[in-house]
């Protein structure tokens, strides 16, 4: 017959199978926890050219004579009636100084519009020095009917980039961010 | 189990029905159907992989006949018959993807998996350990039933709107977000679902197959005394039971970005796309070592076989399939090498890949070894093993050129990357399945297939398969990428070179099929044990084809 008669093995297959559906949901389970955990791996790490995000300056000090080329990179997404771009291409900052660059958005179209921008930096082995205090991205921006707006970035390269030799030919780094309409029911993280 | 109240036996004489008269076999519709046999349920398997095989054949020869020169000269006309109206350039192009993404899912969970899992695993893994059937006969058919409708969603997908024409055209990786705002329409959503469905047959079959080889072993069948097909199934059922779970859950939040505005995978919300190919591969890696290593398996019993010894190093034989499946599991990046990762995981992935070459490397040289001073004969199944060790080492050799990092940014998405991987599947796992199937063709059947038949599809499908993959190596060197129906004027003599031998390998097809038929029909009787003292598992030990319940009395293994 084909289920075996003797009771014992029944019963041990019976835990056989239960033992081995909870490793499938345990990887189902995995699967979607996965989604988190990238993004706080991305976030540790700077994996991607993910950047850094810190509160304040204390305890960095600038490395005088060594500077970094900042290049800036703007984009907006298809179906956002938005200009976007940068005051100015490039800046030259030292490592471990604070600089600024301020965005300006306009908004294009004849009704409020809500966007978000994401981000990175390239080479992606510097988004873990790239660290920004302050920036337009961290929130939502609504934009009004033909509205233009400046908006800050304030940001330092870490000196500890000096120390990491991933980085050792890393001239420039570009910022890039493109923005997104924020639609009804897409909740950005 | 069911218990029958009353059959001939409990009239005729003084033995239990199910004892010593184990050939009692239900009506047409309760055994194909409803069926809780093993070996009936394989066989439906076998049936089913050679119908998908068909298909997902026949689909290559459309994109090989497309190939075969450049410019487009079917396409637009597939389409439009597809489409019942005059079908533009795009809509031909998408076609294309149509094809590619179908060819590879069928290939891959229709046709390679049941058959060596499905096919294989269910005939002879527990008549191989000494057992009456499967731990959960039932659940064995629900695996099967399951199949069929993630077969025909994914046929379906083909005729309803998938974006910018008919059917899912997302390539069987399924990327975001190609697979989500690249593709409107309800195509991309049947193809998902099919693909849920299979892996809930394939993971419920895992869960069968563990469950069977771990409690079900006749007394005296230690873990280390399996044969090797056990072992290669029992690891497979594991990468399956690890790496389906993961696929379902990528693909389920594939579905809601698709559906219901998540943004798992899409950059606007938070979310990104490289998670998903992530996800995908740290599924889809493990997955072609599940389609690889029941072939292993098979290899192993036949070589065995047909040089009359035991299998050199049976216990590093063993665990080198354990190993590869372990270390299958830390290395999926590489097949995302240019998504931008910085040099050290790439260092680590491509180390982490070249590791694997060394328990593959230990299965090469154990086989070797194994025929080494053996009393070899060249049988069917043996030249297709030799075919399979030959072709999978080719295939193994540019798969260690292509972890390299730093080389893979060249050859990324390549016909290198093609070659590569029909070398170790399209003539590694298939000349497995091909010597299975002529290795215990004899035993399902009781019938012998036709020796010189079988001589001959070998040869004629072993030319066919190199003419048609081994120019993809020159073609991918010189730069041309995959997933193209058109290409410039220099790479046409090679494309050419590569239609022909899909032409020499559909020949070596019709052979197997005359063969197949003729055999079925008017094959000689099968003795127990065709092959002789070098067959030594447990399946030779019983009559061809098996009663329908074997092993009533469990066998003992000293």
């Amino acid at each position: 017959m084909a289920t075996a008669p003797d009771p014992r093995l029944a019963t041990r297959n019976r835990r056989t199978m239960g033992i081995m559906l909870l490793v499938a949901a345990a990887m189902l389970g995995l699967g979607f926890a996965s989604v988190p955990l990238y993004r706080l791996f991305c976030q540790v790490t700077g994996f991607g050219g993910t950047t850094q995000r810190a509160d304040s300056m204390d305890g960095i000090t600038a490395a005088a004579g060594h500077s970094l080329s900042i290049r800036f990179d703007s984009n907006v997404s298809p179906g956002l009636p938005w200009t976007f771009y940068p005051e100015r291409k490039t800046d030259t900052v030292t490592v471990g100084a604070r600089d600024m660059q301020v965005f300006v958005a306009k908004n294009l179209s004849d009704k409020p519009i809500t966007g978000t921008a994401t981000f990175n930096v390239t080479p992606t082995q510097s988004g873990a020095y790239f660290t920004k205090i302050q920036c337009f991205c961290f929130t939502q921006q609504t934009l009004q009917p033909g509205e233009e707006v400046r908006m800050p970035v304030l940001y330092y390269v870490d000196p500890k980039i000096l120390d990491d030799p991933d980085n050792k030919d890393v001239q420039e780094i570009t910022l890039s961010y493109t923005f997104y309409p924020v639609e009804n029911g897409k909740k950005p993280s | 189990m069911t218990t029958i109240t009353a059959t001939p036996d409990d009239f005729s004489g003084a033995h239990a029905h199910h004892d010593d008269h184990a050939d009692h076999k239900p009506g047409f519709f309760a055994r194909w159907f409803m069926s809780t046999n093993h070996k009936d349920i394989g066989t439906l398997y076998l049936i089913f992989a050679i119908v998908a095989g068909i298909i997902g054949g026949a689909i290559s020869g459309l994109m090989r006949a497309e190939l075969a020169q450049p410019g487009v000269q079917y396409l637009q006309g597939w389409a439009s018959m597809m489409m019942g109206s005059e079908a533009n350039l795009d809509q031909a192009y998408h076609l294309w993807n149509v094809l590619i993404t179908a060819h590879g899912l069928i290939m891959v969970f229709f046709m390679v998996m049941p058959a060596m899992i499905g096919g294989f695993g269910n005939w002879f893994v527990p008549i191989m350990i000494g057992a009456p059937d499967m731990a959960f006969p039932r659940m064995n058919n629900i695996s099967f039933w399951l199949l069929i409708p993630a077969f025909l969603l994914l046929l379906g997908s083909t005729f309803v709107p998938g974006g910018t024409g008919l059917g899912a055209g997302t390539g069987w990786t399924v990327y975001a977000p190609l697979s989500t705002s690249g593709s409107a329409g309800p195509a991309v959503d049947l193809a998902i679902l099919s693909l849920h469905i299979a892996g809930a047959s394939s993971i419920l079959g895992a869960i069968n197959f563990i469950t069977t080889i771990f409690n079900m072993r006749a007394p005296g069948m230690t873990l280390h005394k399996m044969p090797l097909f056990v072992w290669s199934v029992l690891v497979t059922a594991f990468l399956l039971l690890l790496a389906l779970p993961v696929l379902a859950a990528a693909i389920t939040m594939l579905l809601t970005d698709r559906n219901f505005g998540t943004t798992f995978y899409d950059a606007a919300g938070g979310g990104d796309p490289v998670l998903y190919q992530h996800l995908f591969w740290f599924f889809g890696h493990p997955e072609v070592y599940i389609m690889i290593l029941p072939g292993f398996g098979i290899v192993s019993q036949i070589v065995s076989t047909f040089s009359r010894k035991p299998v050199f190093g049976y216990l590093g034989m063993a665990y080198a399939m354990v190993a590869i499946g372990a270390v299958g599991f830390v290395v999926w990046a590489h097949h995302m090498f240019t998504t931008g990762m910085s040099v050290n995981v790439k260092m680590y992935f491509t180390a982490a890949t070249m590791v694997i070459a060394v328990p593959t490397g230990i299965k090469i040289f154990s086989w070797i070894a194994t025929m080494w001073g053996g009393s070899m004969s060249f049988k069917t199944p043996m030249v297709w093993a030799l075919g399979f060790i030959f072709m999978f080492t080719v295939g193994g050799v540019t798969g260690v050129v292509l972890a390299n990092g730093g080389v893979d940014d060249v050859m990324h998405d390549t016909y290198y990357v093609v070659a590569h991987f029909h070398y170790v599947l399209s003539l590694g796992a298939v000349f497995g399945l091909f010597a299975g199937f002529y290795y215990w063709f004899p035993k399902m059947s009781g019938k012998m297939y036709n020796e010189f038949l079988g001589q001959v599809h070998f040869w004629v499908f072993f030319i066919g398969v190199n003419v048609l993959f081994f120019p993809m190596h020159f073609l991918g060197l010189s730069g041309m990428p995959r997933r193209y129906p058109d290409y410039p004027e220099a790479y046409a003599y090679w494309n050419k070179v590569a239609s022909h031998g899909y032409e020499i390998m559909a020949v070596g097809m019709g052979v197997f099929f005359i063969n197949l038929i003729w055999s079925l029909a008017a094959g000689k009787k099968a003795a127990d044990n065709p092959w002789g003292e070098g067959a030594t598992t447990l399946e030779w030990t019983l009559s061809s084809p098996p009663p329908f319940h074997q092993f009533e009395t469990l066998p003992v293994i000293d």
